[in-house]
C-alpha cells in the first residue's frame, strides 16, 4: 500500500515480471486492488495485493473493504514517496492503513520502503531516509500510545529505488522470511560449499532472481563488498532482459542455462541452471580442477536439493 | 603541414571536442560514457562553466573537451582556435532532438563553414541527441530535416560533400556507445588489419560476429566483416557489465595468506599460479535455447574480444579458446606497432 504513484506497481513488475525500470513509465494507475499469486519455488504461493493508491480507493479500503482487506494479512509494505510534497497528509493516511491493520491483522510484519531514493542527490540520501524513517516511527509510535495497542509494531525500513539494487535488497529481506524449509537449505548450501571449496553460495529463485538463501566461507566474510548478493541480483537481472531482447523470447522466460568466468589468478565463479526453480552461483578460488570438480559436484547436488521444487510443504497461504 | 590539419591522429592524442547548445546534453553524454554515470543521475549534473577537458588513458590514449554550451570559440580572442583543432580528431556537435533545434543548427552551420577555411578536413559527428521517446518515424524525420538545413546551407557557401555524419543518440540506451564507436573507428590508423583479424577469427572458429571493445567505454573499435546489428552489439557490451559488475564484487579484495596457503595444499599439492590455466580472464555463458553462446577473452588491461558462437560450439571450447589465444597475440602485436610513439 502507498499513495497513488508512489511506485507500488513499479517494483511488483520489475520483481515478479521481469520489467526493467524504464518500462513502468507506461503503467497506469492501479484500479482498486490487483490480485496476483506468485509462485516462488514451485512450493511457495504468494498472494500479493497490489493496493490502487488513489484517495477514493484508500477510503474505501478503511471503511466497507476493511474487514476484506485487512483480515488475514501476513506483510504490509508500505510505500513512500521520497517526493510527495505533503508529507503531513501521507502520514496520516499511514497511520489509518496501520490502525486498520493492528485491528485484524496485529501479527502482521510491516515493511516501509522509502521510494525514488534515486530522486534525491546521493549525498543526501542517507539524511533523507533517516529523517523520513525517524517521522515513520515517530508517528507510529504515537499511534500505538493513543490507542493502547497491546501487540508490538515491528517495522523495517529500507531505500528503496527501481533504479539500483537497493529494490532487490529489500524484497530479498521481505521474501526470505516466508520461504520454508530455510534452515534445510542453509545446512545443505553449507555442506555443499565446504565439500567445493566455495567462497560464497547463493541460491536464486529463478523468476525473481531474488537471492533464496547464501552461505559464505569464512574467508568469504571479509569481502568489503556488502551489498553484492543484491548487485549480483540485479546484474544478472538485466543481463536476462538482454538476452531476452537479443533471443526474442518473452521477458519471463528461462535465459540461460550455465554462466562461467574465470577471472585469471583471481577468482573464478559459474551460475547454473539448479533445479526447476533455482540457480545457484558458485564463487570459487581460481584453479581449472578445482573449477571442473566443483561443477561436477552441484550437478550432482541438484537430486538433494529436489525438494525445493516440491508441493506445499509448510502452508505459506495463510500467512500472506 | 597539410597533414597535421587533416584531422588524422597523425601525433599525440586526439582530441575529440563536445559542442552544442546549452543543455543539450554534452556533459551527461561524456559523464555516461566515460565516467560510467547511470544515466538517471545526470539530471543531477550542473551547467558546464569552463572546458571541461578529460584526459583518457586507453588502448588510445585520447582527449574529451566538453565545452560549455554558449560560448562562441570563434568570437572569443581568449581562444586559440589553431591549438584547438591542430590536432582534433573529430567535432561532436551536440543537438537536443526534443528542443526546438534552429539556432543549434545555423550554430553548427557557422561552426561548419569557420572551420572548413581554415581545417578541411576535420570530421564532423552530429548527435541528434536526446531520441529516446521519440518515435522512430520521428527520428527520421528530425535527422532529415537537420541533413537538409545542414546541406543546403553549406552547399550556398560553395561547400559540397562536407565530411559530416549524423547519429541518432540517447544516454538511456545502447545508441550513445554506438555513436562513439563509429567515432574512435575513424581515428584508429590501418583499421582494415584489425578488421580482417577478426574476421578470421570468426572463419576459424565459426563465430557469428566479433567485438573488439574498450572494456571501460565500452566503445567497440573493431569487429569482424559481417554485417554489424545493434542486436549483438548490445548483448556482447552487456555482457561486458557483466563480467566487469562481478569482477569488481568478487575480484577487488586480497585473500589472506593462510588462506592461499590452505588451497595449495591437499588434494592439490600445488601452487595456485599453477593451478590456474590462463592468467587472462575467459568467461562464457550458455543461452537457454542452446544456440549462440557468448564468449568473452580479456586482451589486455584495456581490450576485451566478445563474440557470439554457433550452437554446439561450447562443447568444443578448448579448441576455440586456443584459436582466440592465437588472435589475441596478433592483436597485442598490433597495438604494439601501432601506438604512437
Ligand atoms: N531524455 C533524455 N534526457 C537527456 C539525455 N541526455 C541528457 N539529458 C538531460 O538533458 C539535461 C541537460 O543535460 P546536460 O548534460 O546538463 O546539458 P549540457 O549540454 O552539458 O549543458 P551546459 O553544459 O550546461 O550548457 C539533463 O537533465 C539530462 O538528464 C537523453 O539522452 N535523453
Ligand atoms: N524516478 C523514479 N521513478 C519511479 C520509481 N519508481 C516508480 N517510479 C515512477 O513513478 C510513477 C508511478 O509509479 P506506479 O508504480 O505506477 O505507482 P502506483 O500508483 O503506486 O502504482 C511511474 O512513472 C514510475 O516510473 C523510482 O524508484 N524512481
Ligand atoms: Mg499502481
Amino acid at each position: 500500500m502507498g499513495k497513488s504513484g508512489s511506485g507500488k506497481s513499479s517494483m511488483r513488475s520489475i520483481i515478479f515480471s521481469n520489467y526493467i525500470a524504464r518500462d513502468t513509465r507506461r503503467l497506469g494507475a492501479t484500479i482498486d486492488i490487483d490480485l496476483s499469486h506468485v509462485k516462488f519455488l514451485g512450493n511457495l504461493t504468494l498472494n500479493l495485493w497490489d493496493c490502487g493508491g488513489q484517495e477514493a480507493f484508500m477510503e474505501n479500503y478503511l471503511s466497507q473493504q476493511r474487514v476484506h482487506v485487512f483480515s488475514n494479512v501476513g506483510v504490509l509494505i508500505y510505500v513512500f514517496d521520497i517526493e510527495s510534497r505533503d508529507v503531513d497528509r501521507d502520514m496520516a493516511t499511514y497511520v489509518s492503513i496501520i490502525s486498520a491493520l493492528c485491528q485484524f491483522s496485529p501479527t502482521a510484519k510491516i515493511y516501509v520502503l522509502i521510494h525514488k531514493m534515486d530522486l534525491s542527490p546521493p549525498q543526501a540520501r542517507e539524511q533523507v531516509f533517516m529523517e523520513r524513517v525517524r517521522l515513520v516511527r515517530q508517528k507510529t509510535t504515537e499511534f500505538v500510545q493513543s490507542t493502547g495497542f497491546t501487540g508490538e509494531v515491528d517495522l523495517t525500513p529500507f531505500a528503496t529505488s527501481i533504479w539500483d539494487q537497493s529494490l532487490y535488497k529489500a524484497w530479498a529481506s521481505i521474501i526470505h522470511d516466508l520461504v520454508p524449509n530455510l534452515s534445510v537449505i542453509e545446512s545443505q548450501l553449507e555442506s555443499l560449499g565446504i565439500l567445493i571449496e566455495a567462497e560464497e553460495l547463493l541460491l536464486f529463485e529463478r523468476t525473481s532472481f531474488l537471492v533464496v538463501s547464501n552461505w559464505t566461507s569464512d574467508e568469504g566474510q571479509n569481502n568489503p563488498t556488502l551489498d553484492r548478493q543484491e548487485r549480483i541480483s540485479n546484474i544478472l537481472k538485466h543481463f536476462k532482459q538482454s538476452i531476452s531482447r537479443f533471443t526474442g523470447t518473452p521477458r519471463n522466460a528461462e535465459q540461460f542455462l550455465l554462466m562461467e568466468h574465470k577471472c585469471g589468478g583471481r577468482f573464478s565463479i559459474f551460475c547454473l541452471k539448479f533445479t526447476t526453480n533455482t540457480y545457484l552461483m558458485v564463487i570459487l578460488p581460481p584453479g581449472e580442477a578445482r573449477f571442473n570438480s566443483a561443477k561436477l559436484n552441484c550437478q550432482i547436488a541438484r537430486e538433494s536439493f529436489k525438494f525445493l521444487d516440491g508441493p506445499v510443504a509448510a502452508n505459506a497461504q495463510g500467512r500472506d | 603541414s597539410d597533414q597535421q590539419s587533416s584531422g588524422s591522429p597523425a601525433k599525440g592524442k586526439p582530441r575529440l571536442l563536445l559542442m552544442g547548445q546549452r543543455r543539450s546534453g554534452k556533459s551527461s553524454i561524456s559523464s555516461v560514457v566515460f565516467h560510467k554515470l547511470p544515466p538517471n543521475e545526470t539530471l543531477f549534473l550542473e551547467s558546464t562553466a569552463r572546458i571541461q577537458k578529460d584526459s583518457m588513458a586507453s588502448f588510445m590514449d585520447f582527449q574529451v573537451w566538453d565545452f560549455p554550451g554558449q560560448i562562441d570559440i570563434f568570437e572569443n580572442p581568449t581562444f586559440d582556435v589553431d591549438a584547438m583543432f591542430g590536432e582534433i580528431g573529430a567535432l561532436i556537435w551536440v543537438i537536443d532532438a526534443q528542443d526546438d533545434y534552429l539556432e543549434a543548427v545555423a550554430r553548427l552551420n557557422m561552426t561548419i563553414l569557420n572551420l572548413q577555411r581554415s581545417y578541411p578536413n576535420i570530421k564532423i559527428e552530429v548527435f541528434i541527441h536526446k531520441v529516446d521517446g521519440l518515435s522512430d518515424d520521428y527520428k527520421l524525420d528530425i535527422q532529415r530535416d537537420i541533413t537538409i538545413r545542414i546541406q543546403d546551407e553549406l552547399s550556398d557557401y560553395g561547400f559540397e560533400n562536407a565530411p559530416v555524419t549524423f547519429h541518432l543518440t540517447s544516454i538511456y540506451n545502447h545508441s550513445i556507445f554506438e555513436a562513439f564507436s563509429k567515432v574512435i573507428q575513424k581515428l584508429i590508423p590501418r583499421l582494415g588489419s584489425l578488421e580482417a583479424m577478426l574476421t578470421n577469427l570468426c572463419r576459424t572458429c565459426r563465430f557469428e560476429k566479433a567485438y573488439l571493445f574498450d572494456v571501460l567505454t565500452k566503445i567497440y573499435i573493431a569487429t569482424d566483416n559481417a554485417p554489424a546489428d545493434m542486436a549483438s552489439y548490445e548483448i556482447c557490451s552487456d555482457y561486458i557489465d557483466v563480467i566487469i559488475d562481478i569482477t569488481e564484487v568478487y575480484g577487488s579484495w586480497p585473500r589472506s595468506r593462510t588462506h592461499h596457503e590452505s588451497l595449495e595444499g591437499a588434494p592439490w599439492n600445488q601452487k595456485l599460479e599453477d593451478q590456474v590455466a590462463s592468467n587472462w580472464a575467459e568467461s562464457c555463458m550458455v543461452l537457454s535455447d542452446g544456440n549462440r553462446p557468448i564468449m568473452l577473452r580479456e586482451v589486455d588491461k584495456y581490450l576485451a574480444l566478445v563474440a557470439i558462437m554457433k550452437e554446439d560450439s561450447y562443447d568444443k571450447m578448448p579448441l576455440v579458446n586456443m584459436n582466440v589465444e592465437t588472435v589475441v597475440q596478433g592483436l597485442k602485436e598490433f597495438f604494439e606497432i601501432t601506438k604512437p610513439k
